[in-house]
């Protein structure tokens, strides 16, 4: 088992195991002017490359997207655990759905993931979470490099409220240090991704906190595939959204599914039912169960699991 | 009252009683607005009549060769001799621009700490203890502080750049505190969203945390420049009052505030009122300062 190591803090790359790292590394070899700094990761079981902007024909093709395992994983709140050690995989190219009643823990497992956990001060995570095979606690990660490959879209749809649409999808290729190339053909190819670009192309320089709720939700979403995750964390991402802007960002998660793996934390049963491969139940920081969504619902293993899905308690 | 006796067939108008305002609440509520109404009043007023002197006092003593020429020091043949205000208006203008070069980047730059990086910890803390006894001290303090240390402690004399190093030292905390308030209003979701894009935390601060902010900490800025531009104390023995336009920060430099404490205290009623059309200039450089400010920052905001 990982011996318990401090996590609050972002750890500095160790160079010399970057370099193994990046060997394998395709996406290195091919832009050889890639900076060592960048960290190579499950990018390694990846085919494909981050220097190739999403074309918007290909956009939508299959691509293999990493496993993530949790193991014994724990965070806390100063001395509050919130998360009491859950071992949990969630599946390449699949959409798992967490579900749980309030306060169960299942946002701040989630934020474990791509270690925005430990911005909260005083916020620490314990045990280990495999991007495929690489620890994103492990001493020699790059915390920036991490979120670069696992990104995350918020309960309430937040665009940066000084940039235009345009800007607000090219902020992760322009704030990420050393990956530039084809802007504008990023964020055309982002905001078609996101189902967004129809709406908004004769306007891209409209400031994006002028578009509606489910609009900005799908700006969100595009900003964050601008970036080329190969994993996107949903927290709850209809939750202020109307019926048919959830409908429209569901249809989207289907679609995404094929080159992404997607985790997604949501209070709606119906949407997990919808949209979710698998669902995990939570309870208390703990892992109650998982299993093929249809069981989960249908079939539950735990008497818990069916409490909670017919609605007689949360 | 009249209502709720009525008579039991009208059930509308029992209704109606239920929900009628009743005499006292009324009343309540005609006091209570009164009594704030009065005190926004009389706050106002003070405010009025500052405003209504300077114009009426300060707008007869303006004309071209006030603003274009320096004080003679003249003062027995009426109010034609005795000169303008040229040396304070470029004095103020210079020894104000470099203490706010000094104070402000140095001042967002500590609010930047605290809010990003210090948060709660017992530097950060500290820090802040520090800022807000500083913020208390009197003017005089720093000027006197700058007396011994650049003027006693060199075995020099006194210095443009000397009041502006006493000025910024009296903007520094009014510039942190007002910085940080803005900085954590900024919400942290959008720190968060950036930080999960991947980007670094200096590019977060640098590229959405701070231009999102920087309506608001113009307007720290702004008070703290402002209540620089007026301080006379930590001039006159850092900065000196000379009559002669100095453009070198090196030499002496009269200013607005020196200037007006001067010709105030002079019995000659002529320079008297020098005072008034300087003290309406600082007024008018102030107010101009500012609306310049915001125009730019409402533009970079839809930027």
């Amino acid at each position: 088992m990982t011996s318990p190591r401090p996590t609050a803090e972002v750890v500095d790359v160790d160079a010399e195991s970057h370099t193994e790292l990046d060997r394998e590394d395709q996406r290195s070899q091919e832009a050889g002017s890639q900076p060592a700094s960048e960290y190579a990761s499950p990018r390694i079981i990846s085919p494909r490359t981050a220097s190739t902007p999403l074309s918007s024909d290909a956009a939508l093709e299959a691509k293999p997207g990493p496993s993530v395992r949790l193991e014994r994983l724990r965070a806390f709140y100063g001395e509050s655990e919130q998360v009491k050690g859950i071992d949990l995989e969630f599946r390449a190219n699949e959409v798992t759905a967490i579900i749980g009643p309030s306060g169960c823990g299942k946002s701040t497992m989630v934020r474990c993931i791509n270690r925005m956990h430990e911005e909260i001060p005083g916020a620490r995570a314990q045990g280990r979470v495999l991007l495929e095979d690489v620890d994103v606690y492990g001493p020699s990660v790059d915390v920036v490099a991490v979120r670069r490959a696992v990104g995350m879209v918020f309960q309430k749809p937040n665009p940066f409220p000084t940039m235009s649409i345009f800007d607000n999808v090219a902020a992760g290729p322009r704030l990420s240090a050393g990956r530039r190339g084809d802007v504008r053909a990023t964020v055309e190819a982002a905001l078609r991704d996101a189902g967004l670009w129809e709406e908004v192309a004769d306007r891209l320089d409209a400031p994006g906190a002028g578009l509606s709720g489910g609009q900005q939700q799908r700006l969100c979403i595009a900003r964050s595939l601008a970036v080329d995750p190969e994993v996107i964390l949903m927290d709850e991402p209809c939750s202020a959204l109307d019926p048919i802007a959830t409908l429209k960002i569901e249809e989207l998660i289907d679609q995404l599914k094929t080159r992404v793996t997607i985790v997604i934390v949501t209070h709606n049963m119906q949407q997990a039912a919808r949209v979710a491969d698998r669902t995990a139940f939570m309870l208390d920081g703990r892992l109650v169960e998982v299993g093929p969504t249809q069981d989960i619902f249908t079939n539950p293993s735990d008497p818990r699991t069916e409490e909670y899905v017919t609605g007689k308690f949360g | 009252m009249s209502a709720a006796n009525g008579q039991a067939g009208l059930k509308s108008e029992d209704r109606l009683a239920r929900f009628a305002l009743s005499p006292a609440r009324r009343r309540r509520d005609r006091l209570a607005r009164g009594s704030v109404l009065a005190g926004t009043a009389i706050a106002v007023l003070p405010l009025l009549v500052i405003v209504y002197y300077l114009l009426r006092k300060g707008l007869g003593a303006w004309s071209v060769s006030f603003f274009t020429t320096d004080p003679t020091g003249n003062t027995f043949f009426g109010s034609s001799g005795i000169g303008g205000i040229k040396s304070a208006i470029l004095g103020t203008i210079e020894i104000v621009a470099l203490a706010s070069a000094i104070a402000v980047p140095l001042g967002v730059g500590v609010a930047v700490w605290l809010v990003e990086y210090g948060r709660v910890s017992w530097l950060a803390r500290t820090v802040r203890f520090f800022v807000d006894v500083l913020t208390g001290v009197p003017s005089i303090v720093f000027g006197l502080f700058v007396y011994i240390v650049l003027i006693v402690g060199t075995g020099s004399t006194y210095a443009g750049y000397k009041g502006s190093v006493a000025l910024a030292l009296l903007m520094l905390p009014i510039v942190i505190r007002s910085a940080e308030v803005i900085l954590l209003l900024v919400p942290s979701a959008l720190r968060e969203s950036a930080l999960a894009l991947g980007a670094p935390r200096w590019r977060v601060i640098a590229r959405v945390v701070l231009p999102t902010a920087l309506p608001g900490m113009l307007t720290g800025v702004l008070l703290a420049v402002a209540r620089a531009a007026g301080e006379t104390a930590p001039l006159l023995f850092t900065a000196a009052y000379t009559m002669k336009t100095g453009f070198g920060l090196g030499g002496f430099m009269n200013s607005l505030p020196v200037q007006i404490y001067k010709d105030v205290t002079s019995p000659t009623t002529s320079v008297e009122h020098r005072a008034w059309g300087a003290a309406l200039t600082l007024v008018a450089m102030i107010l101009l300062l500012n609306t310049i400010a915001r125009l730019i920052a409402r533009r970079s905001r839809l930027a």
